[in-house]
């Protein structure tokens, strides 16, 4: 087991380095100055020299890059060129709405998968599994920006249950900010919850045909006994992989439901940063999410080990 | 006894609903689709730093009214020397910054050295080069000496990037403004909003309202969601026009139609292949049909401009009528230019739809004269550095914000690369020209000459199209400059 963690902890600090170089040499090449965008059009020459040398902007790129990663070894993550507030307490201040929105979304989603994908397994081929099957259909196909749109259509303009979006911040309290997050949240969460309950279906339904479960069920265990008792666990296994990356992809990937209820998140401040080519907030962010995002993945792979013993002696 | 108690709670809820109705009147919330990168309105371009805080939270020596003139601010009154070189500033007495300094000829000479200094990072640093000295005459007194004579000068004053800030303070200003406006800067909620409240001190006449509230709202459709919902009081600049229609149908709401200081142009590369032959220009410029453009790109909102300066300015001359829509008339110029058969080029878009629809329709109309035009999109921080700077394009498309910028048209090294020594000479006039019927007579001549260079396509007048509730009194119409006074703002019943 510890061979197991040490091997995918060297290969995670390995990718992280190369993920680093990455973002940093993307987003140089990009064209635009962030001196330039924020002076507008009736700069000066001189303004322009004089703000690039107050932001750092006239130094080498190797030295950036340099001041950049040794800086975030320290927990510096520099000053955003924009802003002029450090990046790390704005980065802060939007992971603040970010993944409480993301965490609100993934128990939402398993709490209507994970019923539903049982109890559909349970039951294979019974009306209530092809329902189940139809209406996952429909969650992937709908995209959760429309479906964002039409949940402030009815529950914000028709009914005026919700505020259209914002956020008023924690400090407002714990229910407010739930209320706020509520809306996005449902419309991130069905698409998420019906990719789940198909995986999780399909896992269940595999799981009952493995010799184990007929073991059980011979020594006396009803169907539903044998399914949660030993084939839940097993079945867990592709489920965990998928609700991993949908954990990465709900905090990076939810610009557009951000956009549409006009949360202070973490994808709408990246959005926002490379149109103002705060490239020092860009790479920060990028680079923090492509830590979430490995960090997850090898969280995902330990629990695998945990989950089932195979795992740990023979595949990577 | 059940019912008594249910009687009781529907009356709870009853009161609790009009009570957050009652105390709404004396507060009001904005709506923005730009959220301010940080609070110094001193130290960037960006007009959504005004937007909050010009007039409301700072001041400068003069400031703008409603409809673009300049009137006294922080300075009563002021005497220009004879020869326009030197003026002196009668500054209001008993004023105090919000932090409780007080105001006075030391800040205004600290606030304009520090624009004007080397290492100055003022967006509109050109504004102030012509001040070669600054002296103090008395706590209230001061007197600054330009080096020419310059008849904007208190037009320049005006700007949100010559407010008034004080030594003791800039150093958080940018997160922490303290200014000597009616509202002081209460809370900012970053990505959310901006909270204002009044300011108890103010020497001045104080504001209506106790509080306003500044969200930021990028999205149209969540901008028209959060209008219709009511969790916005008035959008000045909304950014939907599609759904104007449906406002002005609704008992709740006024739409209004300002104007503001964009003019929007063709802008044309007058060094590059083909346009640099003044035909050529001439032939782009009558295969406009603005109207169709302006009901296109617009929703009809918009005013047609034949020259750059503001239809609502009372110098302008409308001279739509010497680049009229003619697509016959383009086509003979073409082939008199020499070329028959017409000729590819490029035609770089910004972000805003202005640009993006507008440009497509261009396209079509240049298409019907023989001039192929390539669109190509790019973000704002690209277009600046290609078309602006790098002045790699044939055509664009752009909104040009800035208040009484016909100067642009002087600099042969500004983006349009036009060269025209009369013209720069005309401006070298009109700069030092302090007579107001002189300086109307040099205005005219300068907005004639470009338009009969056809320097640029002259489109149409950026609108500012503001949702805002039936109730609501004193917001500004026009945007002269980009601000949100909220000094006369009141609630009516």
């Amino acid at each position: 087991m510890l061979a197991y963690l040490v091997r995918k902890a060297v290969l995670l600090a390995a990718s992280l380095l190369m993920a680093s170089l990455l973002v940093f040499a993307l987003i140089e090449v990009i064209p635009g100055d962030p001196a330039a965008y924020m002076l507008g059009i009736n700069a000066r020459a001189d303004t322009l020299l004089a703000l690039r040398a107050e932001l750092g902007l006239d130094a080498a790129a190797p030295l950036r890059y340099w001041q950049w990663i040794s800086g975030m070894m320290t927990g510096d993550f520099g000053i955003s060129y924009t802003y002029r507030v450090p990046v790390l307490d704005i980065v802060l201040e939007r992971l603040a709405v970010s993944v409480p929105l993301a965490l609100y979304a993934l128990v939402l989603a398993v709490a209507m998968a994970f019923p539903a994908a049982i109890m559909a397994a349970h039951r294979k081929g019974s009306r209530g599994d092809r329902a189940l099957l139809v209406m996952t259909q429909i969650g992937i196909a709908v995209p959760n920006f429309w479906l964002a749109i039409l949940l402030v259509y009815v529950f914000s303009l028709m009914l005026g249950w919700f505020s259209a979006g914002g956020f008023d911040g924690w400090s407002e309290g714990v229910a407010q900010g739930m209320k706020a997050l509520t809306l996005p949240a449902i419309a991130l969460a069905l698409p998420q919850a019906a990719i789940l309950a198909r995986v999780m279906r399909e896992s269940l339904i595999e799981t009952l045909r493995e010799d184990y479960i007929r073991t059980a069920r011979a020594k006396g265990l009803t169907r539903f006994q044998a399914l949660f008792r030993h084939g839940l666990r097993n079945a867990l296994i592709p489920v965990l992989t998928i609700l991993g990356m949908q954990f990465s992809f709900l905090l990076a990937g939810a610009i557009i439901i951000e956009n549409v209820f006009f949360l202070p998140g973490l994808g709408r401040l990246v959005f926002q940063a490379i149109a103002q080519r705060d490239l020092i907030l860009v790479e920060s962010v990028v680079f923090l999410l492509m830590v979430a995002v490995m960090t997850v993945t090898f969280l995902v792979d330990v629990a695998y080990a945990l989950v089932d013993p195979r795992i740990r002696g023979g595949r990577p | 006894m059940a019912s008594f108690r249910y009687l009781c709670c529907i009356a709870a809820a009853v009161l609790a609903s009009f009570a957050p109705a009652q105390a709404a009147r004396n507060s009001i919330t904005l709506g923005m689709q730009l959220e301010p990168p940080h609070l110094d309105p001193t130290s960037a371009a960006a007009g959504a730093i005004d937007q909050v805080l010009y007039a409301n939270v700072f001041e400068g020596l003069t400031r703008f009214a409603a409809d673009g003139s300049i009137i006294p601010g922080l300075a009563r009154q002021w005497e220009i020397s004879g020869d326009g070189r030197i003026y002196t500033f009668d500054l209001a007495p008993d004023v105090t910054f919000h932090d409780g300094s007080r105001m006075d000829a030391r800040d205004v000479k600290f606030t304009l050295d520090r624009a004007r200094a080397e290492t100055s990072a003022n967006a509109q640093k050109g504004l102030f080069t012509g001040i070669s000295s600054i002296d103090i005459l008395s706590d209230t007194r001061v007197r600054i000496t330009l080096a020419e004579p310059d008849g904007q000068f208190l037009f320049n004053l005006a700007w949100g990037d010559a407010v008034i800030v004080a030594e003791e303070s800039i150093a958080d200003i940018r997160t922490t403004p303290v200014g000597t406006g009616p509202f002081r800067f209460n809370r900012w909620i970053k990505g959310d909003r901006i909270i204002l409240k009044r300011n108890p001190d103010y020497w001045g006449e104080p504001a209506l309202l106790e509080e306003a509230t500044f969200r930021f709202i990028a999205d149209p459709s969540a901008s028209y969601a959060a209008m219709m919902a009511g969790d916005i009081d008035a959008f000045p600049g909304y950014p939907a026009p599609e759904t104007l229609a449906q406002f002005e149908a609704d008992p709740r709401f006024r739409v209004t139609r300002g104007s503001t200081e964009g003019e929007t142009i063709l802008a044309i590369n007058n060094k590059a292949e083909h346009f640099s032959d003044r035909l050529v220009r001439k032939a782009v410029a009558h295969a406009i049909d603005r109207r169709a453009i302006i009901d296109g790109a617009m929703f009809g909102y918009g005013t047609p401009i034949g020259t750059h300066f503001a239809p609502h300015h009372p110098d302008y001359l409308d001279l739509t009528e010497i680049s009229e829509y003619d697509p016959g008339k383009a086509r003979a110029l073409l082939a008199e230019a020499g070329y028959p058969d017409g000729f590819a080029t490029t035609l770089k878009l910004p972000p805003p739809s202005y640009a993006r629809r507008g440009g497509e329709i261009i396209q079509a109309q240049l298409r019907d004269v023989g001039i192929s035009a390539e669109i190509i999109t790019l973000e704002w921080a690209q277009w600046l550095e290609e078309v602006f700077r790098g002045k790699d394009y044939g055509l664009t498309i752009v909104s040009h914000t800035e208040p009484f910028d016909i100067g642009i048209y002087a600099r042969p090294d500004y983006y349009f690369q036009y060269d025209n020594p009369a013209f720069q000479d005309l401006m070298a006039r009109l700069k030092k020209e302090n007579n107001p019927a002189e300086r109307r007579r040099l205005s005219q001549q300068a907005q004639r000459i470009i338009a009969e260079d056809y320097v640029n396509g002259y489109l149409f007048q950026l609108p500012q199209t503001g949702v805002i509730n039936r109730k609501i009194v004193g917001l500004w119409e026009n945007a002269p400059t980009q601000a949100t006074d909220l000094t006369a703002v009141y609630w009516q019943d």
